[in-house]
């Protein structure tokens, strides 16, 4: 771990600056409305954020505050009520809480999943998904059945298959709120390094706030019912962070008393 | 942080030092930490998701409970006999039904017999499972038919299919297509159903994780939605082949079609001739064929679709 420091540093010093690069994603006054008449919900209330390609930016907010509601909007798996949602460079990846990964198929033939629906051939596919696999550490599981494999090890799989989707914006719903705490430390670090080492965009959508100032570039809160927009925060706590740091620690609590605020005033 | 531990690294220090066997001092070191390295990780072990051995004792394990079943069966059998309650040649012993079913079998009347039922069961079971098959499909991508057939659906899967023998004989007389009729119209609303059924089934997540990774219209079907119902249709099946068996028996005690003795002929005779031991062999017969077909066909794929799956249940 310690001999991977000065090579995330150097890393570091040739991402430029946040400003610099141009937006991955951008809400325009999006709105999501479920249902019609009396009984609709409005899950996303006129929403505008961007994000810079490269960035990684954390969403927190209280259940119902239409975070999955948002992904599926980035992911075209559901269209706007009003408002545009405008993603560069292709279909993103996205990772849930749960691995969805098929049953069916082995490990390897998980991750190789997104290659063959973009029509990689199958030399090409093989040799990606080694890579992959290697990527997440677990290139001696590849012959293995999902079933078979613990929930850490799941989720490293899903996210070796969200990767090989080659897309430029990776979303991520909850995707370490199953796991026990030192399985997530460890996963923030892989996903930290993974992160640095391939320059993706990543919106991670978590209820945990000390998880998103651990992971976060920049912070969103998000309000309840409707879901709206309420507060951003820059993080810039030096990275490889650690979830126990007394940083990570003050500015998780100053975000949670604003939660608790909003909370107490809705 | 090894270092302070006492043994191994202090013996290694001294081997380095003297050059004295490195290769040998070398394992010494590295023995605890490659335990360590190597230590079980979860899911590490196949043994572990592969509980049917292959050894003969597991064979055993598995065989002796099912053979015990069935000596206890005969033994009631032998007692209900020997308590006089009915006439030896109305109901005979097991002992003297074995060994009429061990000349038949010898004979070949049981092969001939098997082989024509079998037949009709494979034909009529075929035609039932594309007309199953095309029917659920249907219903599953139309949903004004889905809508329109599925009330009609299930009251076909709950009618007892013998009560489609008086129209069937009307229609194509007593004839082989009388009984295949019968038999795919007791087979393939349960086949429909099961596959209807079955996609419902399929967890919501899998097919957005599929959307999100590209897949769409017919390859959302043939790559989740068709893999992930798998178990479910699996089922369905089963309990078809189940109604086509039924609905076959039926079928060839109602339809005798004289040049072509079945097992159903063969079972009608041997009524008519008083024949009992030969009617017990043959009701052997069937039990037999039956819990083959259950067994080796439907159960072998059943189990290998869930051990892949993880789905081993109370097994495990």
């Amino acid at each position: 771990m310690s001999a991977a420091l000065p090579n995330l540093s150097k890393l570091l010093a040739s991402v430029p600056a946040p400003a610099a690069r141009p937006v991955a994603l951008r809400l325009d006054g999006v709105s999501k409305r479920h249902g019609v008449g009396q009984d609709a919900v409005i899950a996303l209330d006129t929403m505008s954020l961007s994000v810079r390609a490269g960035e990684f930016v954390c969403i927190v907010g209280a259940s119902g505050c239409g975070k999955s509601t948002m992904l599926n909007l980035v992911a075209g798996l559901d269209t706007p009520t009003a408002g545009q949602v405008h993603v560069e460079g292709g279909r993103p990846a996205l990772m849930f809480q749960e691995s969805a990964l098929f049953p069916w198929l082995t490990v390897e033939e998980n991750v190789a999943f997104p290659l063959q629906m973009q029509g990689v051939g199958r030399s090409e596919r093989k040799q990606r998904v080694a890579e992959l696999l290697a990527m997440v550490h677990l290139e001696k599981f590849a012959r293995r059945r999902p079933h078979e494999l613990s929930g850490g090890m799941k989720q490293r799989v899903a996210l070796a298959r969200a990767l090989a989707q080659r897309a430029s914006l990776l979303l991520m719903d909850e995707p370490f709120a199953a796991l026990d705490a030192m399985m997530r430390d460890h996963l923030h670090l892989e996903l930290e390094q993974l992160w640095q080492q391939t320059g993706l965009t990543v919106v991670f959508v978590t209820h945990n706030v000390r998880e998103a100032v651990r992971l976060g570039d920049r912070v969103l809160l998000l309000s309840s019912r409707p879901g709206r927009l309420m507060a951003e925060y820059q993080i810039d706590i030096p990275r490889p962070r650690r979830i126990e740091s007394t940083e990570v620690a003050r500015t998780a609590r100053e975000i949670t008393d604003r939660l608790h605020e909003a909370a107490r005033h809705a | 942080m090894p270092e302070t531990l006492a043994g191994p690294p202090a013996r290694a220090r001294l081997h380095a030092v003297t050059g004295d066997e490195p290769a040998e001092d070398d394992s010494q070191t590295r023995g605890p930490l490659r335990a360590v390295a190597e230590a079980p990780v979860p899911g590490d072990n196949p043994e572990l998701y592969a509980p049917e051995g292959s050894s003969l004792a597991g064979l055993w394990s598995g065989l002796w409970p099912k053979l015990a079943a069935i000596g206890l069966a005969f033994a009631i059998w032998e007692l209900v006999v020997l308590s006089g309650w009915r006439p030896d040649y109305v109901l005979p012993g097991p002992g003297a039904v074995l060994m009429r079913l061990w000349t038949d079998l010898l004979s070949g009347d049981i092969i001939v017999a098997a082989a024509i039922t079998m037949k009709r069961a494979l034909l009529g079971y075929g035609i039932a499972l594309v007309a199953g098959v095309t029917i659920g499909l249907l219903m599953a991508r139309v949903r004004v038919l889905r809508t329109a057939a599925g009330s009609l659906l299930t009251g076909l899967q709950t009618m007892p299919s013998v009560a489609w023998f008086p129209l069937a004989i009307l229609l194509f007389q007593l004839s082989e297509a009388a009984i295949l009729a019968v038999v795919v119209l007791g087979a393939a609303p349960s086949i429909a159903t099961g596959l209807l059924n079955s996609f419902d089934q399929v967890p919501p997540l899998l097919v957005r994780a599929g959307r999100v990774m590209g897949a769409r219209g017919l390859g959302l079907y043939r790559h989740i939605i068709l893999p992930a119902a798998l178990p479910g249709f699996l089922t369905g099946l089963k309990q078809g082949w189940a109604f086509a068996w039924r609905s076959l028996m039926a079928g060839e005690l109602l339809v005798i079609i004289g040049h072509a003795p079945s097992i159903g002929v063969r079972l009608q005779f041997s009524r008519e001739l008083s024949d009992a031991e030969g009617l017990l062999a043959w009701m052997i017969v069937v039990m037999v064929l039956g819990v083959l077909i259950d067994g080796l066909v439907f159960g072998t794929l059943e189990r290998s679709i869930h051990r892949r799956r993880g789905l081993t249940g109370l097994h495990a």
